[in-house]
């Protein structure tokens, strides 16, 4: 178990204070200038040496982004925007965040808008999160007051931060719909290149972080690069906020070593799997975006980037759903099929008539009526999604699929076999709808 | 994609216009956007009219909006029928909004649907007395606290058919309620069993300032090699690996058996780790290395983030990965592979020596020390830092080994790859970074003895 002096989110479960005292009584806002004045290439390296992998989903180096940004600005303002959209079903660690540990968010939103040569700072949260919105603008309303930041803050360098929120919208959660979504348009992802960096927000350029990443960057900075790198493993350093729902005795959030095993994950955190482990039918480890893992393989496996890149799955968020024997798998797939039916954002064909097609195939699998061939013509189809929209919610909606098919295919089988074994009025339709 | 429409013009009222108050804090909304981009204040100004409105948004209120913010009507339209959190028809007083996605529904949203249809109807209705509307919607994020539902702007957290039921008689009688978990948890913490977080010290402040020792230590070191270079502190993450990690209690981490896990975790299902070094090794290679060494592989794209000029390609070489990882084949490079294989090897080697060996026992254990020069030829060492990687600290301790040529890099063995990898504390690196490849096109290889500068 992660020892408690190296947890970075020592006000997770909302137990002291959020305010700005108790805050920096738990080591926020503690020597902010001297970082600064370390510089900005220090402050960008040391995030390098961190490793710190963005923890958002897609698990991109975070100070390799902070150095595609220009380093000499051509008039364009910079700016950095903070992916406060958290609708990852699984995912419920921002919020905690947010409302408990503001103070790490707005600093490191401070520090990295300083190594990027930003003056101004957008928190994009998500329409439903309101308590959590009032939340952070009293936190950051408490550190201009501080004049932590502002125009004339104490760290002497101009820095304004603002808390914008959206309207419900799972797609805004992709970066570059979530900018439009904030210069007042339809959350309709962009094509890139070009990429952010260069023509971000309002044509600037800009670079977008998760709350975690971001939050993470003071402690990181204070207690060295080489700290955060010697906890986790290889390529897979750190701590990181899992979110475990579903099936356990007792759910919840907390930091943990990533490269922590599943089965200590839930023994120390989470009171044990429900009706024990033999009762553990599989899981979704990274968010409903990434394919589930069945009991066998995930019960010992690492919970980190690489090994659950291996089985064939993904860290995605760190949203562990765990799901018991009692579950109907198949309909559950299908649920998160609706999901991506519903929040598919219409632009690309593939993914608006896919999600929906899909869905469909899945209602009647779930049940049974369908046709043993109509299985490798859904898989056929989440290939043709898979990689041909210009975001990645084609491929999130095309994978939990592919990994139920790859994993529970033989009860997929046994309900169309069950079905049709007994006498049914209705005929029993083609794929094709 | 969701099917939304306006509520049909019966409906909707005659007239909107903000408040004198909604209009003022409609301004300050405005100014948080640049000069003309105040098209962004939309959702917020929006989210307002449908709050002053009484939960819904009619489209008198979108065309109010569009025209406070200077924005065509269609524009404002598109926005209002985008978002889901916009209703577009009447709600009842309390809006009830189930959360129905995947750990929702494993968990008992299916019973809460059930009984919300049971005593309200069909979703999307207002009930007769007013009172309630509901909808189920995806997911609200508060997953560890399943299920839940959001009632206008409040989160109620574990619920059960029974504790739902109680909740909206309390609401529609207008008796107080508890927001949040409904069965007493503070907020997402595991209930009654948090193991963490209970060190006092944590809290109290006394180790506010604590990390300035760091720089106190750096500045001590003195050493010049220290801060300049990025590498700095992985070394020394490699030699005193700094997290207070406990050493016992760790039972579940042992090696114990062979599962299917841990065989991917230690990279072994596709080839043995013996084969990828053979496959990487580039005397065997058919492939022509010369001057053309591969340009993308990400540990050489990380080497040159700074140059601004490789900006675009490493982006574009990278960006793939932002996409959740793909299921499938893990595309590790030819170096990547190589540096690994090399690395556990060297792991292993190094296992067997004292803990108090110095770097050149440990070197020698693994290769062959490359042969020295006594001084620069003529006099003029090349600038070694010009291959990344090398930082003034390197290229010191790369002179104290008699190496002062590109040359002389461009022409180590694997053995003396191994050996000056150890040497300085990184084995594997000289693989990731391609000091070789890189000392061979900056001149090393066709003529001996050229100075770079």
């Amino acid at each position: 178990m992660l020892a408690d002096q190296d947890r970075i989110f020592t006000n997770l479960y909302g137990l002291h204070s959020p305010g700005l005292e108790a805050a920096k009584k738990r080591g926020a806002w503690d020597g902010t200038k001297f970082l600064l004045e370390m510089g900005r290439d220090w402050i960008i390296e040391e995030m390098k040496a961190s490793g710190l992998r963005g923890r958002g989903g897609a698990g991109f180096p975070t100070g390799l982004k902070w150095s595609f940004m220009p380093k000499k600005s051509d008039g364009r303002p910079h700016y950095l925007v903070v992916n406060a959209d958290e609708s990852e079903p699984g995912t419920c660690k921002d919020r905690e965040i947010m409302r408990h540990d503001p103070h790490l968010l707005i600093e490191g939103c401070m520090l990295a808008s300083f190594a990027m040569n930003a003056h101004a700072c957008y928190i994009y949260i998500r329409g439903e999160y309101v308590a959590e919105k009032h939340a952070l603008q009293r936190a950051v309303d408490e550190a201009y007051e501080a004049k932590l930041v502002g125009q004339d803050n104490v760290h002497g360098y101009p820095f304004d931060i603002y808390v914008h929120h959206g309207a419900g919208a799972y797609i805004c959660g992709e970066e570059t719909a979530l900018l439009e979504s904030l210069e007042g348009k339809k959350g309709m992802p962009r094509l890139k290149p070009p990429f952010p960096a260069n023509m971000g927000l309002y044509g600037c350029p800009t670079t977008v972080n998760n709350v975690e990443s971001i939050a993470v960057a003071g402690t990181i900075l204070r207690r060295g690069g080489a700290w955060f790198a010697g906890l986790g493993g290889k390529n897979n350093t750190g701590t990181k906020l899992f979110c475990v729902s579903g099936h356990v005795n007792k759910p919840g959030n907390v930091e943990e070593e990533l490269g922590i095993t599943f089965r200590e994950l839930i023994d120390k955190h989470c009171g044990g799997m429900r009706g024990g482990w033999d009762n553990l039918l599989c899981s979704i480890p990274g968010g409903s975006s990434v394919p589930l893992v069945p009991a066998e393989q995930i019960i010992d496996a690492k919970m980190d980037f690489d090994t659950l890149r291996n089985l064939g799955s993904g860290l995605g968020t760190a949203a562990v759903i765990v799901l018991d024997r009692s579950t109907d798998i198949v309909s559950a797939i299908a649920r998160i099929a609706y999901f991506y039916k519903h929040e598919s954002c219409g632009q690309c064909t593939p993914c608006r008539e896919g999600t929906g097609w899909m869905w469909r195939v899945m209602l009647r699998m779930a049940e049974g009526r369908a046709q043993r061939r109509e299985i490798d013509m859904l898989l056929d189809v989440t290939k043709q999604i898979e990689g041909h929209t210009i975001c990645a919610l084609g491929d999130a909606a095309a994978w939990p699929i592919q990994g139920l098919i790859r994993h529970f295919r033989p009860e997929i089988e046994k309900r169309i076999d069950r079905y049709s074994a007994n006498p049914h009025s209705d005929p029993v339709p083609m794929a094709a709808e | 994609m969701a099917n939304r429409r306006l509520a049909p013009a019966a409906e909707q009222p005659d007239s909107f216009a903000f408040s004198p108050e909604n209009a003022e804090w409609a301004k300050g909304q405005i100014a948080k956007y640049p000069e003309g981009r105040q098209a962004s204040a939309v959702i917020p100004l929006l989210w307002k009219a449908q709050e002053q409105n009484g939960g819904w948004l009619p489209q008198q209120a979108i065309e109010a909006v569009a025209d406070e913010l200077g924005m065509p009507h269609i524009r404002v339209l598109e926005v209002a029928t985008f978002y889901t959190m916009f209703a577009l028809e009447p709600v009842g007083r309390f809006w009830i909004q189930l959360c129905g996605t995947v750990p929702c529904d494993s968990c008992g949203a299916r019973e809460l649907k059930d009984m919300l249809q049971a005593r309200l109807g069909p979703p999307g209705h207002v009930s007769p007395d007013g009172n309630f509307s509901w909808l189920e919607v995806e997911c609200l994020g508060a997953c560890c606290n399943a299920p839940m539902a959001q009632i206008n702007q409040d989160y109620y957290e574990d619920l059960t058919p029974e504790s739902l039921g109680k909740l909206m008689d309390d609401l529609a009688a207008g008796r107080p309620v508890k927001t949040g978990s409904q069965v007493g948890r503070t907020s997402s913490e595991p209930q009654d069993a948090v193991h963490t977080l209970q060190d006092a010290t944590l809290f109290d402040g006394s180790r506010v300032g604590a990390w300035r020792k760091r720089f106190e230590q750096t500045d001590a070191e003195a050493d010049g090699a220290g801060r300049d270079e990025a590498a700095s502190s992985e070394q020394r993450a490699a030699v005193d690996p700094k997290p207070a990690r406990p050493e016992a209690g760790r039972a579940v981490e042992s090696p114990a058996t062979d599962a299917p896990a841990q065989r991917a975790a230690e990279g072994q299902a596709p080839v043995k780790a013996e084969d990828r070094a053979d496959a990487a090794d580039r005397t065997q290679s058919t492939a022509a290395h010369g001057e053309t060494r591969p340009a993308a592989t990400p540990a050489q794209t990380v080497a040159a983030g700074e140059a601004a000029s490789a900006e675009a390609g490493a982006q574009s070489a990278l960006r793939r990965d932002e996409t959740p990882p793909q299921p499938a084949a893990s595309g590790a490079s030819e170096a990547e592979v190589a540096a690994e294989a090399e690395e556990s090897r060297i792991e292993e080697k190094l296992a067997s020596l004292p803990k108090d060996a110095s770097p050149e026992q440990r070197a020698d254990a693994v290769g062959t020390r490359p042969a020295a020069l006594a001084a620069a030829r003529a006099g003029a060492p090349d600038a070694l830092t010009r291959i990344k990687g090398i930082g003034p600290g390197n290229e010191r301790r790369l002179h104290d080994l008699g190496t002062y040529h590109f040359d002389q890099i461009a022409a180590w063995t694997r053995a003396e790859v191994a050996w000056v990898g150890t040497y300085l504390a990184f084995p594997g690196r000289i693989d990731r970074e391609d000091w070789v490849g890189q000392a061979k096109a900056l001149g090393g290889a066709g003529a001996p003895g050229r100075s770079a500068q």
